[in-house]
């Protein structure tokens, strides 16, 4: 275990080296996520619809269509001259790849979500104050089902041909049950219900990543294997 | 045909009636052979005959049909410690171009768990003459300095079985002299050695033995003090007139 969280983390950190020399995939993410949050803002008419009904599902939209741009990105940068070859033929498993590629993933989608949310409630004019821990604790198991599904689906899609469309419509399905789970724990936050009404879909959300992330690790070796 | 020779010391690689099929198609067709420490295996033929494949099963990365293939007495697929023992070179560099040529050699020397990894990886890159241009981004190099760098990150760790598709590919004059003479020297400290090319004089100069390979089987397979390079000449240019 302890080989292949070492394994994980190399590989984790290399992605991370490798993002913060281009930033590529996060600023286009980024990019992205503040467009949509502009967009939703300017098609947004205050007398109609209260903030805190719309906020939750304009969040937990953008998130998933800017996590996806990073996510692509994932194994985009091992099929360059087959530095996955590289990889492969090392002596660290097949589960830690999946693993670092999967914590690169996380911290890529957690700092997109770290600016998108304030920006969110400065748009939006929500606050934040007293439900910000949980928010982010929600934050974080969604980001963890999105992107354990996400980096899965990533490693099958990146040597087909059509790999930007087939991503989002291999991975889409499955993010369904996590974003649903994510906008309505958001929605009861936002709009003041009892925290124990989010706590059920916070244990939902749990119980989404832990089977996620199983599944996701074990599928991933015969994803690679030919 | 194929081939066996039997050896004194434990063979480094024991390769036997190898198969990998693709569908319908044989890549790699019953091949048998093994190296020693120290001995080297040239491997020739014309596109498309199986020598990648071969490589790439003996490498771990593809699983074999049937048949049996073992590094240092390790069933393949032998999961990471047989992988641990083999170094990959082949015509693709498998660099990560946003990162250093140092960066990209202590990467590999660290997932191979090497304990002593930033000295092993300085003698490396000075191996291949590329300390001045250690801390120069990939991308900003040659076709040539990668290739460099890519042999570099292959033999960090030392293995015990190299196996090298068409690793001169890329390299001018002076980087083919160091990557021969590094082979030399490797195969002088015992390690086996598997070299896919289509130059015959570079391969049979440094080979022990030599095989012809042609639609996945061994057409030919000799030790090298039996190679007549003339009629090896012949037996390639005949593979590469009938095709892979």
């Amino acid at each position: 275990m302890a080989d292949i969280l070492f394994g994980a983390w190399l590989i984790a950190r290399k992605d991370l080296s490798i993002e913060f020399r281009t930033r590529s995939a996060f600023l286009s993410a980024l990019v992205f996520a503040l467009l949509g949050l502009v967009i939703f803002y300017y098609a947004w008419d205050p007398t109609a619809v209260a903030a805190t009904d719309l906020a939750p599902g304009v969040l937990w939209v953008i998130f998933t269509f800017s996590g996806l741009l990073g996510l692509h990105r994932s194994f985009g940068v091992e099929t360059a001259d087959h530095a996955i070859d590289g990889l492969l033929a090392s002596p660290i498993s097949r589960e830690a790849i999946f693993l670092g590629k999967a914590i690169a993933n996380l911290i890529f989608v957690g700092a997109v979500e770290a600016i998108a949310i304030p920006a969110l409630a400065l748009f939006y004019n929500l606050p934040l104050g007293d439900v910000a821990a949980l928010l982010a604790a929600i934050a974080i198991l969604a980001a963890i089902g999105l992107v354990a599904v996400g980096t899965l689906f990533s490693a099958m899609a990146v040597n087909t041909r059509l790999a930007e469309l087939l991503l989002p419509m291999l991975a889409l399905p499955f993010f369904v049950p996590i974003v649903i789970a994510a906008s309505q724990a958001t929605s009861k936050l936002l709009s003041g219900r009892p925290v124990v009404e989010a706590g059920a879909w916070l244990k939902l959300l749990l119980a989404f990543d832990i089977v996620f992330v199983a599944a996701c690790t074990l599928a991933y070796p015969f994803t690679v294997e030919d | 045909m194929s081939s066996e020779i039997s050896t004194v010391a434990a063979p480094v690689v024991e390769v036997a009636g190898l198969t990998r099929e693709f569908g319908p198609r044989q890549a790699v067709a019953g091949v048998t052979f093994s190296l020693a420490p120290g001995e080297c295996l040239a491997l020739f033929g014309p596109n498309g005959a199986g020598k990648t494949t071969l490589l790439r099963v003996l490498a771990g990365l593809l699983r074999p049909t049937s048949g049996t293939a073992r590094i240092s007495g390790i069933a393949l697929p032998g999961g990471p410690l047989a992988r641990s023992r083999v170094g990959l070179i082949s015509h693709h560099t498998m660099l990560y171009e946003a990162l250093s040529a140092r960066e990209n050699v202590s990467f590999s020397a660290r997932l191979y768990g090497l304990r002593d990894a930033s000295a092993r990886v300085e003698d490396s890159l000075r191996r291949m003459s590329m300390l001045e241009r250690a801390d120069a981004s990939v991308r900003s190099l040659s076709r040539g300095m990668q290739q460099r760098v890519s042999i570099a990150r292959a033999m960090v760790h030392s293995p015990q079985l190299v196996l090298a598709d068409e690793p001169y590919s890329g390299l001018d004059e002076s980087g083919a002299r160091a990557l021969t003479s590094l082979l030399q020297e490797l195969r002088s400290v015992g390690t086996a050695i598997i070299v896919v090319t289509h130059n015959l004089g570079e391969g049979l100069s440094l080979a022990t033995h030599a095989a012809v390979m042609q639609r996945g089987k061994f057409v030919r397979y000799d030790a090298s003090r039996n190679i007549d390079a003339n009629s090896y000449a012949a037996t390639y240019r005949e593979a590469v007139a009938a095709g892979g």
